[in-house]
Parts: C-alpha cells; structure tokens; sequence
C-alpha cells in the first residue's frame, strides 16, 4: 500500500453552543491513499459536505488533526491554507461555482493564475483541459449559456488545472440529469484510472461504484467502510 | 505577471458585465467631484483681475471721503490732514461724486456720479477707456460692467438726474468695486437708502461742472473723494483702520474693494456650497444603492475565488482596482467638465481687466480632487474587502439570495389592489430600506429645485429686470446645479429600479410564469419607485423653502404655487419616465433564462 496523501486524527467540528450544539464531525480517522478513489455517503446532513471542507480547509475544526501531503491543514495561516487550496486541492461544487463573468477557458485558467503561472501556460493547460473533459468547442462560452453538465465539467477542468494532490468533490452529480450524471461518471473514471486521488461526496450509486472505498457516515462518524472488489 | 493579468481581468470583467452600474457609480463620483472642482476654483476668483486692473489703471491704496451735507467742498485743513499723514506718498485731486438716478430708454438704474477732470493725467487712479473718449461737457463715460449690464453703447444719450448727456465712453477702474457689487460710499455712510437697488450702483464719470448741473439727486449730500497712494499698500487696511471715522473722513483700503469685486461670485459661492451638499446626498444615496445591490454578487465572487486559493488581498486587490479605475476617471472627467464650467463663473466681468479663466484651477485643486476621488474608491473597497476577508469560505460561497423580509400586512393589503400596485407594494415590503432611499433622493431633488426655484423669485423681484453680473452668475450656478441635480437623481431612479428589477427577477419570473403580463411586472416594478418617490416630493417642497431661508439673509418671496406644482408633478412624472425603460427591459427578460441563470 503506497502512502497516505491525506489523513485525519480525531478530527472533529461543531457548530452553534450549549443545547443547539450539533457535532457535524465527529472523532473522525481517515486515511486516503495516493491514487485511491474514496467515496462518501450517508443521509442527508450526516457531516459529509463539512468533513470535506474541513478536508479542503475551507473550514477550520473544532479539534483533531488533518494532513496534507505530509503537513498539517489545521493550524495553518489563512494564507497558507490560500496558497494549499491553489495548489494541491482541487474543489468540484454541486453548485458549479464558475465565475459567470469569466468564459469557461478562463475559469479553467484561475488557479494557474492564481498560482502565478505564465498566462500563456496557464491557457495552454486550461485548452488541454477543456479538450480532455470533452469541451473543445465550448472554451469561449460564458457559464450562462453552458448546459450544467457542461459548466461541471467546467469546474472539473478548474479543479485539475494546477494538477493537485487530491480532488474533493461534493455531491458533483446532485444538480444533474442522468446523461451528465454518466458524462461525469466517465470523467471521474478516466480520472481514477490515470491515479488522480479523489474523495467524493455522493449519493449517487453508481459514482461511489467507481471508488475504491465507500466509506459511510452518520452523525458525524464513520461507521462503516466497503472495500471494493477489483480496487486498485 | 499571470496575478496582474487576473486582477486586472477580473476587475475590467465585472465592470463589462454591469457597465450601467459601472457607469452610474462613475456618474456619481463625477458629479460629486465636479462641484466640487468648481467650489474650489471660486476660491479668491477675483483677486488676480482686480490686481491687474488696479496696476493698469494707477489703482488707488487707499480712498478717503468727506461727507458733505450741504455740497460744500471739505476744509482744506481737514484734507491737509489725510494727505500729510505719514505714508501717504501722492495724492489725487479732490473730487465729488453725488446719487442720481440714470435712464436709457426705458431702463432705470441708481448711479454714482463722480466728477473728474477733462484733462485726466491724475497721479492716481486713471480710469483705462475701453472705448470711445474720457469726460467732456456734455458728455459722460460709464464704468464698463455697468455699460454692459444696461446695453448701453458710445453715441448712445442716456438722463442723468433729469438732464441728457451723451456716452462718450466706457472705462474701468479699481478705485470702486465694479457693478454690481458697486458700495455704496455716499448713502450708506449718510445712513439713507437709495432704494431698493442699494448693491447694484452704476458708475458714471463726468465732469464737476456736469455733476453741479445734474440736480434731482436722490440725496442733496455730496461726497468728496480723495485717491491716496501709500508706501505700503499691504498695510491699507490698518492705515484705514488707525485714520477713518465713520463720515468726515471714512476711509477706504483697497483689499476692501477687492474684496467687494469678489462679492459678485458669492451668492454663487452660497448656491454652489447648498448645492454641494445636496448632491453629495444624492450621491451617497446612489453609492448606497450600488452597494448593496452588489454586496450578494460580491460576496459570492469572494467565496469563489477563496476556494480556488485567492487571498485576502488579492480579492481586496481586485475590487480596489475596479474602484480605483472608476475613481481616476471620474476625477479626471470632473477636472475638465469643472474647469470649463469654473471658466464660465469665474470670468471677472466687464468691470475687471484680465481674466481669471481656466487658470484658477490650481494644482491643488487638482491635488484635492483627485485625493478625494480616491478616498471614495478606498471607502468603496475597505467595506467589502474586510467583509471578504472575514467571511468563512464557504458561508460566502453559499450565501442564499438574502431572504426577503416578509410583509404581511402589505401582502394582504395589497391583494385587493390592482396588478401592478399588488407587485409594486410587495417589492417595496420586501426592501423597504431600498424604498427610503427612494424618498430621500426625490425629496433632495425637489429641495434643490424648489430652493432654486425662490431664489429665481427673489431675483425677479430684486433687481427690476436690470441684467446684472451677480444675478446672470447666480442663474449660471443654479442652472448648473438644477442640471446636475435632474441628472443624478434620474441615475440613482434608473439605478433603484434597475436594481429592484435585478432583485425581483426571479419573483417576477415568477409572477409571468403564473400569468401575469410584461406590462403588469413593468408597472409593478415602476411602483415600487413612483410610490415611495411621492411623498419625498411633497416633503421636498417645504424643505427647499427652509433650506432658501436658512441659507439667505435677503428677504424672502415665495415662488409661484405654479412653479411649485409644476416641480412636483415634474418630479413624479420623471420618476415614471425613469423608472419605465430599466423595468420594462427587465420584465421582458425571457422567463427561462432568468430562472437558468439563477444556478451559473
Ligand atoms: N454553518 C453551520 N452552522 C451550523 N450548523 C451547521 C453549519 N453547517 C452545517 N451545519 C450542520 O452540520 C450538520 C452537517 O451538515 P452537512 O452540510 O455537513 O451535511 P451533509 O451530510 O452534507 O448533508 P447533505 O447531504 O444534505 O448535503 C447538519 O446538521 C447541519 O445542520
Ligand atoms: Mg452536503
């Protein structure tokens, strides 16, 4: 087994104080391997969108730890924690998120830019991108005349452009119909399969199908783990 | 490099994306910049002419002046007594100068008539012709404002206290403040009235043995004058203070007369300060509007770019350039729409040399305003840029279209009433902050235009019809400020119904999904401003009155209830006008793609 890209130690957050405190994560371990494709599921409200922010550092835990590529998420600078999400997280939104102002080649193009790299660079990669997610002819629409389909896969080209350490990904399927639910299921697939660490927080089947691991949550802790047959 | 590029391209992106908002925002910093360029340029306008005028024209230091009651000429010894005082270094002649009254034509004026010489060639004080000859028998030279003021031309006949004189010439001088801001030496030191027309004296010079004959003066008192040069012009107005009595003799310093000349941009000066303060509400209202209209969107943009590793700063960055850009242009448009505007009010008039122009416009000024402009584009992006620094990623991300606050009194009231009221009173429940704002800009529009509108009234009554410097500068600042008034109360209409139409679009698509029709969202969208709008119309009226009498010494004269309606129902109706092309587009927006769009 090759070493964990991400880890958590006791990780744990709660919101609100005293009786309306809800403990959304709770005692939380995790370990996610390099290449491996984690799923998450669980009902609704169980913690899964807050363990991955807290995965994300897009929010900050009430206690336990969480580790990056070897280096601890938690007690890092807002700073740090910008220059981590630019350039070794990778977020996919159930809501797409994508800069309306922005066409897709340049949404794409963000975080390379964010990250400083040349602008030429950064449009060579982002095309490169829009070609592998099946977009060629779309780069210079603007995300109100995308299908949603197409505007996550928008989002999934974003998320890869500055080739990070692991993706997370949130309900990616929830605001699709069936055929862009397949479109990005064959994504996430070719994804795996080229050894891009993934965690995805599901409640579609069919993409926890494709993961090494199901892990399922409730209350706030993992309760369960499934290990796929033919895991890598 | 690649950072720069995203910075600038986000900046220049969401101005393109709302080029009305970016356009309006500009409006109003320009508009607020703008009068302020032409406040500062007012500031000693006058000085540089009146200097120039006073060294062309052996302008005197100082002006002493003997009261006579009975026309007598002054003891010598009383004369010897001013001209032997240490400092004093020449002397003019002494000269008499009496009331009367001046026609030509039909047109009637209060004058000064001061005797001089023929031959001229005075040590001080030389009047400079501006056409035609100096004083003769018969015939009379008119200080030039005056001349202008009355159309009168050389070869013209004019009636001086009931006898007729020819107009041989025009001339300036800086030994009296120039028309219309004439003092008034004589009366008012004798403590009579010369009418109603007191601050508005013309100058006429002729000859002493003219002056002797001109009799039906509207005083028998003569006034003897006496042009003093001093060795210290800078210390006039202490030698004036140590040696002057209130009649025999009163003395006058030549900073004193400067001053007076000044006097003629000061009711503008009052007018353009009471007009500064108006639109400066009218341009937080704006800026209010704009920036609550866009703090969900932002909000949104800064979680985006938060989550994909934007810092802080670089969010603070990009919002300061969007501002700082917008500033800068709006600091330079308003330089140079306020220096030729400056230009305008501040040309000396006919009773000055020189000219004052575009010159006034100093490099602070120009320092001032384009600090100020900044200060603006810093305030604008301090707000939101802390706001996006302390709002966690992803509350900002999620950030729902803020709840609307729910009205129910409103929405039951208004069910009964007809479509579009129904859709008006509900989008006024929902935002009623958005409402008050409406009001307040209507009732500053209406208070400027109905102050403008008295001191119209005032004026009419005032001056008797007679062109004056004053009050032509007064209608130029006024006009001015009546136009940027219409204008930026017109942008911050469009831009609360824009906005309200931006904020109602997923209710109104809503509302047409359910059957209602493009004409009733319009109608409801125009509503919801023309409702709110009313009432500060009718609040406008008495505050314009209070704000005329707070402002002005002069007595007061209300304006014509016809003026009054006219303004009110004005205001309504462009309020209407206004409001009907943002939300007739707005209602027109294809159902689908509003509610397509709400999830990019
Ligand atoms: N900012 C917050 N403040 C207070 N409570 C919160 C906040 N965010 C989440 N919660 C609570 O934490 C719990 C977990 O929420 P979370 O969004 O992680 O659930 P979820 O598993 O993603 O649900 P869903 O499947 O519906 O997206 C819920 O009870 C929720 O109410
Ligand atoms: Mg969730």
């Amino acid at each position: 087994m090759t070493e964990a890209v991400l880890r958590t130690r006791k990780l744990r957050k709660e919101f609100g104080k005293g009786d309306g405190r809800v403990r959304a994560v709770d005692d939380v371990d995790l370990a996610v391997d390099a290449g491996e494709t984690v799923a998450v599921m669980g009902p609704s409200g169980c913690g899964k969108s807050t363990l991955l922010h807290l995965l994300g550092g897009l929010q900050r835990p009430t206690g336990g730890e969480v580790e990056l590529g070897g280096r601890r998420v938690e007690t890092m600078s807002e700073r740090a924690l910008a220059r981590l999400r630019r350039d070794r997280i990778g977020f996919v939104f159930q809501a797409f998120h994508l800069m309306p102002e922005l066409t897709a080649v340049e949404n794409v193009e963000v975080p390379a830019l964010l990250a400083g790299r040349s602008p030429r660079a950064a449009r060579t990669t982002a095309l490169d991108l829009l070609d592998q997610v099946g977009l060629a002819d779309r780069t210079g629409h603007l995300p109100s005349a995308l299908s949603g389909g197409q505007r996550q896969r928008v989002a999934i080209a974003r998320a890869l452009s500055t080739e990070p350490l692991v993706v997370l990904a949130d309900e990616p399927t929830g605001n699709l119909d069936s055929a862009a639910t397949a479109e990005v299921l064959r994504l996430f697939d070719r994804l795996h399969r080229a050894g891009q660490t993934l965690v995805v927080v599901t409640h579609d089947a069919r993409i926890a199908a494709t993961a090494d691991r199901i892990l399922s949550m409730r209350d706030g802790a993992l309760v369960d783990q499934t290990v796929l047959a033919g895991a890598a | 490099m690649g950072r720069l590029l995203l910075v600038l391209r986000l900046a220049w992106r969401d101005v393109r994306r709302r080029p009305v908002e970016a356009i309006l925002a500009l409006l109003v910093m320009m508009v607020a910049t703008t009068t302020l360029t032409i406040g500062l340029a007012l500031n000693d306008v006058t000085d540089h002419p009146y200097e120039q005028t006073k060294a062309a024209t052996a302008g005197p230091d100082a002006v002493a002046g003997f009261l006579s009651e009975n026309g007598a000429p002054p003891a010598s010894a009383a004369v010897d007594a001013i001209t032997r005082l240490p400092g004093v270094t020449a002397h003019g002649p002494l000269m008499p100068m009496a009331h009367t009254t001046l026609t030509l034509g039909r047109r009637t004026a209060t004058v000064q008539a001061w005797g001089r010489e023929p031959a001229g060639g005075d040590p001080v004080d030389r009047p400079k012709l501006t056409s035609g000859g100096w004083v003769g028998a018969g015939s009379v030279v008119l200080e030039r404002g005056f001349a202008d003021a009355l159309g009168a031309r050389v070869g013209d006949h004019v009636t001086l206290g009931g006898r007729s004189f020819r107009i041989g010439g025009t001339a300036v001088s800086a030994a009296l403040p120039s028309y219309p801001s004439s003092l008034c030496h004589l009366l008012c030191f004798a403590g009579i009235a010369p009418g109603p027309h007191a601050f508005d004296l013309g100058l006429v010079w002729l000859t002493p043995a003219d002056l002797a004959t001109v009799h039906e003066r509207t005083t028998p008192a003569v006034v003897y004058l006496l042009d003093l040069r001093l060795a210290d012009p800078a210390a006039a107005p202490a030698f004036a203070a140590a040696h002057g009595r209130e009649t025999a003799p009163f003395l006058l310093a030549w900073q004193q007369i400067r001053d007076a000349d000044a006097g003629v941009t000061r009711s503008a000066q009052t007018a353009l300060q009471v007009g500064a303060v108006l639109l400066a509400l009218l341009a937080v209202a704006g800026l209010t509007v704009l920036a609550g209209r866009r703090t969900l969107e932002q909000t949104r943009r800064v979680g985006l770019l938060k989550a994909v590793g934007g810092t802080p700063g670089l969010i603070a960055l990009v919002l300061f350039v969007e501002h700082l850009a917008l500033a800068v242009l709006a600091a330079a448009a308003a330089l140079g729409v306020g220096r030729l505007l400056a230009g305008r009010f501040t040309a000396p008039g006919a009773g000055l040399l020189g000219s004052s122009g575009p010159a006034t416009l100093t490099a602070s000024t120009v320092a001032v305003v384009i600090v100020v402009a900044l200060l603006v584009a810093l305030t604008a992006t301090l707000l939101p840029a802390l706001r996006a620094a302390r709002s966690a990623t992803i509350t900002a991300l999620e950030a729902p279209a803020r709840t609307p606050r729910r009205h129910g009194r409103v929405i039951a009231l208004s069910a009964a009433l007809p479509v579009p009221l129904l859709l008006g009173l509900r989008l006024i429940g929902r935002r009623p902050a958005r409402a008050a704002l409406a009001t307040l800009s209507t009732a500053v529009t209406v208070t400027g235009l109905v102050t403008i509108l008295t001191s119209a009234a005032v004026n009419a009554r005032d001056t008797g019809g007679l062109h004056n410097l004053r009050t032509e500068r007064l209608a130029q600042v006024t006009t001015t400020i009546t136009v940027m008034l219409l204008v930026l109360a017109a942008a911050n209409t469009v831009f609360l119904t824009w906005a309200t139409v931006a904020d109602a679009r997923h209710a109104s698509a809503l509302a047409r999904a359910f059957g209602a029709t493009p004409d009733q969202v319009t109608g409801g969208l125009s509503a919801a401003q023309v409702v709110p709008a009313a009432p500060g119309a009718l609040l406008g009226v008495p505050a314009g009155l209070i704000v005329y009498r707070a402002v002005t010494q002069t007595s007061f004269s209300a304006p014509s209830v016809a003026g009054l309606a006219a303004v009110l129902l004005g205001s309504v109706l462009a309020v209407v006008v206004c409001t009907a092309i943002p939300a007739g587009l707005g209602a027109r927006r294809p159902v689908a793609d509003v509610l397509s769009a709400e999830s990019a």
